[in-house]
């Protein structure tokens, strides 16, 4: 139930920014195409936690702003080396273990890996997440576990 | 005052504009610059990211009251959210059918066949 609030308030606020109408018409044409969705999502049965991490919320934006500072830094790095050259990259591949005990944690974790310029997750089996990076400092960094435990305790 | 600050705002908005638009050329000079497809797909990483945010902040300080400002920071956040989905699939398909990417070690080895190849088939 309370997932099913969410997501319409959700809905409504996207639809209200959006449409910017404030009609009576509109906003009951709107109110029965957002109830329409809430319909269908339950029939989808897609309508849970997952799809609506509201636990996440509150830690979400110190969490969002700490993944900025490291894209901002991995950004300079990366382009840096695409205007230096190729002989200042040195790709590899390696496989790292994640903390995360709920799948939300572990899509949260690979996304960053993957949204970080100079890394990206390749492959997911269990645990164990499969980077490809553009420098070995970035797998150092990812083997040091910073992200790893910013993002176990976002979930817990 | 108000006239100064627009002149401000203005200042401040063309230099994000034009910092994303390096950030895009950056982007696209590595797409052809790096050796195979996955270090290819970190370049394509700098315009996803960084770029995209640059310019759709300088567009939000163009016209910072009104419903734009929302509209364009939704599209930021859509754009943060769905471009590593994107590349971990892309990622995940090549790697799926074999395709090995190119390693430290293996780079200088490789380097002259893998030229000569390309040069053949061009």
């Amino acid at each position: 139930m309370r997932h099913t609030l969410t997501l319409f308030v959700t809905l409504t606020v996207f639809w209200l920014l959006n449409s910017g109408h404030n009609t009576v018409l509109m906003t009951l044409l709107g109110l029965v195409s957002i109830i329409f969705v809430l319909y269908v999502a339950h029939k989808m049965d897609v309508v849970d936690h997952e799809s609506q991490p509201v636990h996440l919320s509150l830690k979400f934006p110190g969490y969002f702003l700490w993944l900025l500072k490291e894209l901002v830094l991995a950004n300079i790095s990366v382009v840096k080396s695409i205007w230096l050259g190729n002989s200042t990259i040195s790709p590899c591949l390696m496989t790292i273990k994640s903390s995360q005990k709920t799948d939300l944690g572990i899509v949260i974790y690979a996304n960053s890996i993957t949204i970080t310029p100079g890394t990206v997750s390749v492959d997911l089996i269990g645990d164990r997440i499969t980077v490809h990076s553009l420098f070995k400092e970035n797998i150092e960094f990812l083997k040091a576990g910073e992200m790893d435990r910013r993002v176990t305790e976002l979930e817990s | 005052m108000i006239f100064d600050l627009d002149i401000i705002r203005e200042l401040i908005s063309a230099l994000f504009l034009f910092m994303g638009s390096f950030l895009c050329i950056s982007g696209g000079v590595g797409i052809l610059r790096f050796p195979d497809f996955y270090t290819r797909m970190h370049a394509v990483g700098v315009t996803d990211t960084l770029a995209a945010a640059m310019i759709l902040i300088g567009l939000m300080l163009q016209n910072p009251d009104g419903l734009v400002v929302i509209k364009l920071s939704l599209i930021l956040l859509m754009t943060l959210f769905i471009n590593p989905t994107a590349s971990h699939a892309l990622a995940k398909a090549a790697f799926h059918n074999g395709l090995m990417p190119l390693i430290e070690k293996n780079k200088k080895n490789n380097s002259l066949p893998d030229k000569k190849q390309e040069s053949e088939k061009g």
